[in-house]
This record gives C-alpha cells, sequence and structure tokens, in this order.
C-alpha cells in the first residue's frame, strides 16, 4: 500500500459522479476581505481549480489558524474548520491521520505558520501529515494591523518596530526543505496559471505539500512583491523553476543561468558566460534536498532573484499510512480487538 | 524445624530503597502475588522525578508500600509493619512513618561508613541502641544473594542486582504468598537473557528459602483472602483502568479513539498502554506538544472520532485554549488530567487534587466544562466511560480528573460483564435539518439536551464550516450581533447546566448523623477509612462523595443542608470548598493539607471527631 499511493494524493479520496463548477466551492458567506487584497485572487484560483480534481465535495476539509487568510475556509462550500491562532497544522494532523479518504487543505499565513505555529508546521512536514499546506506570505500582520512579521525584511517600519525590524527574517521554502518536507513551492497570487499548477501538483503529492504563495496586503505593505509583477523588472527577478529543465532566466543582454557553485551551492550567472553543459538542471525528485535548499538561497540576499515553482516533490510514505499500516498489522497478528478478553487479560482470580 | 504460623488479618509493607534497586518492581510482584492469593489490597508507589538520583542519598529514595487484608480495605495504609530497608537513606527517609513495635529488615551490606555519613548517621543504628523500640532483622542481603548466585555465568553487578528479588522471596515466604506467578513473570521479562532469568529465579527462591531456615525470623504469618463479593477480580492501577475504559467507551460507542498526546509525569502510562491496543482502532498519536496534543484529538473528533488528549496539570494549562474552541466548536473530546503538585513544574510524582479551579474556569470567556473525578484507582475504568458518555451526548469537551495517586496506586477490581456496559453510541446526523429541508444548520440544537447535531466531513450535502468565531444561533454563521452572544453564551452555560448526573448519594448507616463528611476525587479512600473508624468508636457521621464536580448532582445543595456541618477534606487549599460556599451559602469547614501525599485515614478520623466533638 505505501509504495503505490506515492504520487496518488487523492487515491484514497471517493470521486464526484457529476461535474462541478467554480460556482459549487463558493459557500452563500459574504467575503470580507478589504478590497484589493491578494487573497481574493488566491480564493478564484482555488475554486476554479477544485473542479478539476473531481472529488467529492464532502471530502474536501478546509482548515485555518487566525489571521486573515485563515477565514478563507468560510468562503469554502466544503467542510471547514477556523481554528486557533498557529494550530491549524496540528488540528489538521488529527484529521488527516484518522481520515485517509479526506482532502485536507490548511490555509494559513505567515505570522500564523511561522510565528505561534512554527512548531506545529515544522512536524507536520518531517511527519508527511498527508496535508495540503498553503501558506499566505504578504510579510505582514494584516488582521492585528500591520506589525512586521517573522517573514518581514529586517529593518521594516512598523507600528511595532518603528526604529526598523532587528530580527531575520524566515525563508519559508529554506526552512520547509530543512523540515525535510517531500514536497516544496512557491508561487504567486498574481499569476493564476502558475498558481493552479503548483496547486495541481501539490494535490497529487501524498504527503505533506508545503506551497507558499506571495500574497499582496494592499492596506499594511503594498507592492512588497511588486518587482515580480511589473513587466519591466519581472523576469529579471523570478526564476520559474521547471523540473527536467535548464534554470535560466531574463532575456536579451539580462539573460541568466543558474549553475553549480563552485564554492558549494548554486550561482546565478550571465547566460553567456556559461557553457550550455554548465547551466544546472532543475531535478525535484532528487532525494537529496540538499541542491532544493541551495535554490532556495538563491532569494539571498531578499528579491534580487526569486526562484517559483516546485522546489522539491519527493515521495514517502504519508503518515496516516504508516499509522494505518500498524493498525491492520497489530490486527492481522492477533485478530481484532476484543473488549471482554482485554478486561480478562492478566492475572485474575475468581471469588465464589 | 517447624516455625510458628500466625494469623493477621492485615498487614502493611513499604519496600524502601535507592531508586535503582527495582523496589517498584519488588512492589509490583509482590502486589500480583497477594492479588493472586485473593486478599484485598491497597498499594502507594512512591519515588522521585529523578530517574537516577545520586546513589544512597535520602532524594533517591524510592519505595512502594502495600496494605493487604483478609477484609475490604479502602487505602494503603497509614503506616507501614515493616519495612524493608535496603539501605541508610531508605531507613532514615521511613523510620518516621513507623510506628513502635514494627518489623525492619534492613540490608547490612549497604551499612557502611560511608553510605552512613552520605545521610548523616555519624554511627550505625543497627548497631546501637537508636532502633531498639522496633524489631530490627538485620540481614547482609547483598551478599547473600550473591553467594546463592555463585556457580551461575553472571557477573558480581548482575548477582548484586538480584538482591530485591532475594528480598521478594523472603518476604513472599514470611507472608506465605503464591509463588508460580513471580517466577513466570521473571522467565518472561528475562527471556532474551536467560542466565538472569535464571539468577533472578534463584536469588528469589534463596530468599524464601532463608526465611525457612534462618533463626532471623521464628514467626511466618497468614492473612487469610478476603471474602468480596462474588466475580471475577484482577488488580489494577489508576492510569490502566483508565486507559481500559477509553477503549470500552470506543467500543461502546462505535467511534474510533484517537488520542493526541504529549508525555507527562503521571499520566504518561495512559498513552503507554493505549498504544497496546492498535487492533482495537486506537491511534495514538504522541504530538510534538501538549497544544498539538489536544488540537490533533479536536481534529479527530471534527472527523468523527473519540478524540482524546491525556496530561498533568502543566498540559492543561497548555491545552485551555483548544479546549475553549472545543467548548465553541461543540464538538466531543475527553481531557484527561492525572493532577500532580504544582505550582509550575512542582513535584511531578507527587498528588494533589489543586486543579479543579483550573478545570472548572482555567479559560477565556464563559467556556463551561464538566468534570468528572474517578475515586479509587479501579474506578477510573468507570469514569473514563462516562467522561465519553458526556462528551459524546452533549458534544462538549469534558475534564476528567485523575490524580497521581489513583494513577500509580492499584487495588483489586471486579471485572464487569460487557454486557453490563452502558451503551454510549451516537448517531451521526446524515439529513439537512433546516425547514426548508435543504439547509443543515449545525447549531440548531436538541431541544431536550441543548447539544449540537454531528455532521462528519464525508456526508454530503451537509457541508458547513466551525470555529472559534462566535456563531449565529441554528445557522453558525459568523456573528457579532450582542443579542445573539448574550443568547449563545447562555445556551452553552445552560446545556452543561442541563447535563443528566445521577444524585449525589450519602451514607448514614442509622441515618441520625448532624455531621457530613464530603469528598471528591482520590480522597475516597482515606475518609472512608477515617468514616469507619469513628463509627466504630461510636461517633456519628454521614458520608458523600462527588463524582460529578459539573454539574453538580442537582441536589447536591440540599445534601448539604441537611447536616449541621460539613467537613470538606481537599489536598487544596479548599477549591471545591469556595465552590460550593458561592453556590449554595454554604460555610463549610475545610480540611486541607498540600504535601504531596494522600490523606491518612487516623489523621482524618480525628479531624472528623474534633468537628463531632466541637458542638
Amino acid at each position: 500500500m505505501t509504495e503505490s499511493l506515492n504520487g496518488k494524493g487523492l487515491a484514497l479520496v471517493p470521486k464526484t459522479d457529476g461535474k462541478q463548477t467554480l460556482k459549487d466551492f463558493k459557500s452563500d458567506q459574504e467575503v470580507r476581505w478589504c478590497p484589493g487584497c491578494g487573497d481574493y485572487a488566491i480564493l478564484a484560483a482555488v475554486q476554479s481549480f477544485l473542479p478539476e480534481l473531481g472529488l467529492r465535495r464532502e471530502n474536501i476539509v478546509f482548515v485555518s489558524g487566525i489571521g486573515c487568510s485563515s477565514r478563507f475556509p468560510y468562503y469554502m462550500n466544503t467542510y471547514g474548520f477556523h481554528s486557533i491562532h498557529g494550530r491549524a497544522p496540528a488540528i489538521a494532523t488529527g484529521l488527516a491521520t484518522s481520515r485517509p479518504d479526506l482532502s485536507v487543505w490548511v490555509i494559513t499565513g505567515d505570522g500564523d505558520a511561522l510565528s505561534i505555529g512554527g512548531n506545529h508546521l515544522i512536524h507536520a512536514l518531517r511527519r508527511n501529515v498527508n496535508l495540503n499546506i498553503l501558506l499566505f506570505n504578504n510579510r505582514i500582520y494584516g488582521l492585528t494591523k500591520g506589525q512586521y512579521s517573522p517573514t518581514s525584511e529586517v529593518g521594516k517600519i512598523t507600528k511595532s518596530t518603528p526604529m526598523g525590524s532587528l530580527d531575520k527574517p524566515f525563508n519559508p521554502i529554506s526552512l520547509a526543505i530543512g523540515a525535510e518536507a517531500g514536497f516544496v513551492a512557491r508561487t504567486i497570487d498574481s499569476d493564476r496559471k502558475h498558481l493552479q499548477s503548483v496547486l495541481r501538483e501539490a494535490a497529487a503529492h501524498r504527503g505533506t505539500s508545503l506551497v507558499e504563495i506571495y500574497q499582496n496586503c494592499n492596506i499594511f505593505n503594498d507592492g512588497a512583491f511588486e518587482a515580480m509583477k511589473e513587466p519591466e523588472t519581472r523576469d529579471e527577478i523570478t526564476i520559474r523553476l521547471e523540473h527536467g529543465q535548464p534554470i535560466v532566466f531574463g532575456t536579451g543582454d539580462n539573460a541568466k543561468a543558474v549553475r553549480l557553485a563552485p564554492y558549494g551551492g548554486v550561482e546565478v550567472v550571465n547566460r553567456s558566460e556559461v557553457a550550455e553543459s554548465e547551466i544546472l538542471v532543475h531535478d525535484a525528485h532528487r532525494p537529496d534536498p540538499s541542491l532544493a535548499f541551495a535554490l532556495s538561497r538563491l532569494d539571498e540576499p531578499a528579491f534580487q532573484h526569486v526562484p517559483i515553482g516546485i522546489f522539491r516533490s519527493v515521495d514517502r510514505p504519508a503518515y496516516d499510512t504508516l499509522m494505518s499500516e500498524q493498525l491492520e498489522q497489530a490486527t492481522a497478528d492477533k485478530g481484532k480487538g476484543q473488549l471482554a478478553d482485554l478486561l480478562l487479560g492478566g492475572d485474575t482470580w475468581r471469588i465464589n | 524445624m517447624t516455625k510458628q504460623v500466625q494469623q493477621l488479618d492485615r498487614v502493611i509493607i513499604r519496600f524502601a530503597g535507592d531508586s535503582g534497586d527495582g523496589m517498584q518492581l519488588t512492589g509490583d510482584r509482590f502486589t500480583a502475588e497477594t492479588a493472586k492469593f485473593g486478599n484485598d489490597l491497597s498499594t502507594l508507589p512512591n519515588f522521585p522525578a529523578e530517574i537516577r538520583a545520586p546513589a544512597g542519598t535520602l532524594p533517591g529514595v524510592s519505595s512502594f508500600q502495600l496494605h493487604f487484608a483478609d477484609h475490604d480495605i479502602l487505602t494503603p495504609g497509614d503506616a507501614p509493619n515493616v519495612l524493608v530497608a535496603m539501605n541508610p537513606a531508605a531507613l532514615k527517609a521511613n523510620l518516621g512513618d513507623l510506628p513502635r513495635g514494627a518489623d525492619i529488615i534492613a540490608n547490612t551490606d549497604e551499612f557502611t561508613k560511608r553510605n552512613l555519613q552520605k545521610v548523616g548517621y555519624a554511627a550505625n543504628p543497627l548497631e546501637d541502641d537508636s532502633l531498639a523500640e522496633w524489631r530490627v532483622h538485620s540481614l547482609p542481603l547483598t551478599s547473600l544473594t550473591v553467594k546463592a548466585l555463585e556457580g551461575f555465568s553472571i557477573s558480581k553487578k548482575d548477582a548484586e542486582r538480584a538482591k530485591n528479588m532475594f528480598a521478594l522471596g523472603l518476604l513472599s515466604w514470611l507472608y506465605h504468598r503464591p509463588t508460580e506467578a513471580t517466577i513466570k513473570f521473571l522467565e518472561a521479562k528475562f527471556a532474551k537473557k536467560p542466565d538472569i532469568a535464571k539468577a533472578n529465579v534463584a536469588a528469589f527462591q534463596a530468599g524464601w528459602n532463608y526465611g525457612e531456615t534462618t533463626e532471623s525470623f521464628s514467626v511466618s504469618y497468614e492473612i487469610k483472602p478476603a471474602t468480596l463479593a462474588p466475580g471475577v477480580y484482577r488488580n489494577i492501577s489508576g492510569n490502566q483502568a483508565l486507559a481500559y475504559g477509553l477503549i470500552a467507551a470506543s467500543v461502546q460507542s462505535g467511534l474510533p479513539l484517537f488520542l493526541g498526546t504529549y508525555p507527562i509525569t503521571p499520566a504518561s502510562d495512559i498513552l503507554h498502554e493505549l498504544s497496546k491496543h492498535k487492533r482495537f482502532g486506537i491511534r495514538t498519536f504522541q504530538a510534538e506538544d501538549e497544544i498539538a496534543g489536544v488540537g490533533a484529538a479536536l481534529g479527530a473528533a471534527f472527523g468523527g472520532a473519540l478524540g482524546v488528549t491525556t496530561t498533568s496539570g502543566p498540559g492543561v494549562a497548555l491545552k485551555a485554549e483548544t479546549v475553549g474552541l472545543a467548548v465553541a466548536t461543540e464538538l466531543p473530546l475527553i481531557v484527561v488530567d492525572v493532577q500532580r503538585a504544582g505550582p509550575s513544574t512542582g513535584m511531578p510524582t507527587k498528588t494533589e487534587q489543586t486543579d479543579l479551579l483550573m478545570a472548572m474556569f482555567g479559560r477565556n470567556g464563559e467556556s463551561p466544562v464538566p468534570v468528572v473525578a474517578p475515586s479509587t484507582p479501579s474506578d477510573c475504568f468507570d469514569a473514563a466511560i462516562e467522561a465519553a458518555r458526556i462528551a459524546l451526548k452533549y458534544r462538549t469537551p469534558v475534564m476528567l480528573l485523575s490524580d497521581g495517586y489513583l494513577a500509580n496506586g492499584s487495588e483489586p477490581w471486579q471485572v464487569p460483564e460487557v454486557s453490563e456496559l452502558p451503551d454510549i453510541s451516537v448517531e451521526f446526523t446524515t439529513e439537512p435539518n433546516g425547514e426548508d429541508g435543504t439547509t443543515y444548520l449545525p447549531f440548531k440544537r436538541d431541544t431536550e439536551t441543548l447539544a449540537r447535531p454531528w455532521a462528519v466531513p464525508g456526508t454530503p450535502g451537509l457541508e458547513h464550516r466551525i470555529g472559534g468565531i462566535e456563531k449565529a444561533d441554528g445557522s453558525g454563521n459568523i456573528s457579532y450581533d450582542p443579542d445573539n452572544h448574550d443568547r449563545m453564551v447562555r445556551l452553552r452555560q445552560a446545556k452543561i447546566d442541563g447535563i443528566d448526573v445521577p444524585p449525589l448519594e450519602v451514607d448514614d448507616p442509622d441515618g441520625d448523623a448532624r455531621v457530613l463528611v464530603l469528598g471528591w476525587g482520590s480522597t475516597y479512600g482515606p475518609i472512608a477509612a477515617a468514616v469507619r473508624r469513628v463509627r466504630r468508636e461510636g461517633g456519628k457521621v454521614a458520608q458523600a462523595h462527588l463524582r460529578h464536580l459539573n454539574p453538580l448532582p442537582a441536589n447536591t445543595g440540599d445534601v448539604l443542608r441537611a447536616y449541621d456541618k460539613v467537613l470538606l477534606p481537599e489536598i487544596n487549599l479548599g477549591q471545591l470548598a469556595l465552590l460550593l460556599r458561592a453556590r449554595f451559602l454554604i460555610d463549610v469547614i475545610s480540611y486541607n493539607r498540600v504535601r504531596g501525599l494522600p490523606f491518612k485515614a487516623e489523621e482524618l478520623a480525628g479531624v472528623i471527631q474534633d468537628v463531632i466533638n466541637s458542638d
């Protein structure tokens, strides 16, 4: 069972008989994010993507923590659980581990997932619980009105940091790969096609999929990802990772390539200065995470080069499968548990 | 040589030694032999939190007390009749509890100058007159064991380590215990090390033979089997009974058990036990922390499992927010708190009843939670089923308040017939409940219980969203409406207040007592034993014991008001007393000791007598 489920993230989830449309996934609740918020685009992208999976709607569950993005489940006409700040991965772990027939999606933000919930995130990733975690990263606290977040750049001036923030931010992709996540990807709210292509692969992956979605907060951190969206700059910054393809980006005089660096890791070089054979070909399926980690570090210093796409997609048995196998093994070894036998086990004596 | 046999009606033995001396194992085996023999019994393990405190020191002393009798008994006993002291530290740490005339069996090999100095003995108490008030049996237990094991192909160290089995053998002879089960146990325990198994069995038998031949012991003792109610019995600890109760609740509800938990003393044994029973469909999840443990349990409950989390006080503090979410989302959840001495880390291996107010109120907002407390180790079985019944019927988190004394203590348990266990099955909602016949209202309540329907993911047509934000009555949609919030706060409270709990029963044989002793949780045994003593002396006293702390039985106020005085012993500073005074305006008399140990029956008998006399 373990092996046969590899790459079949939805194999155990019942399929629908009828045809679904975007409308089927819209709840009757009014969407209440700020006008212009990137969350709208992500919600629409998810709602229009889900029919493609052809799953029974009642077997889909969205679980969230607390924050702007965590309102997401209310707007999905599926089962949903809006939980506690940071705890969505823990709650979803219990659900997904006990119900392999569900497609469980965790909606979280940079504060929710990486500050208060950092511990739950890394442990879900190492266990490989069958979850799709969508991490909306806007690099700011929105719901509490604009304090810096664990992904804000150093020196960020906010209400809580009038002289600039001091803490170095997390790179969520590096963190996830460090926790040995099986599936790690990054995408952006404004590119629906790319976003949906990543969701497609994430859904197909059985185990934890971590998808970082750059999401613009137009109120407290507007334009944080603008350089990746402006036609003049986006191609110079954005590295689109595609499995099996050489890692190249930029055009004309600014055409760039990625190659293995002589000191270890990877580096960006001018394409004209490097032979085709030297250009690194992206292999998302490499069992060793080192190269995927190195690619995640191209984003350092921040936003000079930003890889998007699937950094890593490696199969290993999902946690619920392993747990179910132990239950099956125990039952096969000794038979189904009988309560009377259990209670009368051990040393007993009779009084007449 | 034929030795004299003396009849006794009860004996209290305390095995005490260094934490590396295997005293808990020795006590467990003697308990198993005693249970097999058919005595009634009650045990009190007492050990340091440190796995191996420095050898030979007072903090390193580990002990195991066993009370067994030819009649039904209620406590592990106040004062030992026999102390087995494996070293000077064990003697010094326990001598204060030993009444005059009690027997001391001391291992002279360990009474070296250095070991005596470690615990501040200037002279060897076995050799001066300081122990003249007790009957001292000085035996070189270690060297006797090593000598008995000459010829076995084991190291000297392994031979010395078998000294606890020599002591067990000697005590088994002294009290006519059956030995077959211990021999079988040792063979199974050391199945992979047959030489060690043989040596331990030989040490055990050598101890027995030593008793029979030595002149140190001229008398052996018989304690006849107790006449308990007919049935099949086994010995069981509180943690084991609680784990079995959870398994029974899973079987009787038809829901798979999901335990989300994090190891913590003294609750971890429940995890250990449940993890052995996967063939009952039980999933045990050792989470990254206490919060994830309860979170996973709640997530599983959302999916239709019997969600359980087990912990002790510090863990309850961490789980508070998630318990609040369970209150808000009205999902079934069992939170087991095996209370220990606090605050903070406190004394992890010692017992207390200090989490009652935290269980009642330790959350933000108006968040009522039912509270159930078992009264004896074996009662943990029934209390766990009762907690599950309430959680499932009323869709609510339930606090199950055990404690360290119940968790590690043990007693004979009359094994129930499965057919007599309550049916706590639940039906998931599968059909829309809106008036239009198509919508599903997740917070439309049952008119009698006020419980909301429970529709689990996978149920077509009932897709819905729940969460911690206030919900509109009925639809469950997010609502900030002031009147709706006020209504929901009151509905959640009314649901808990309306839980069906059995009436409080009073034990008052003559019906003319003017003083009532009330208790809750693990104080049942010491209180009941004290009440017996007082009655034997002609005192009039009634006893009642609360299992349901929230809601209280409907007749609680009437019961309390029927007596001139209500005495309430608690191992805290008066937490239930605070609740009763507030609720019923009755000035109960609190008696409080917070020593990390259970009450002694003699102590409570004195307190009861004082209250009676103060009329």
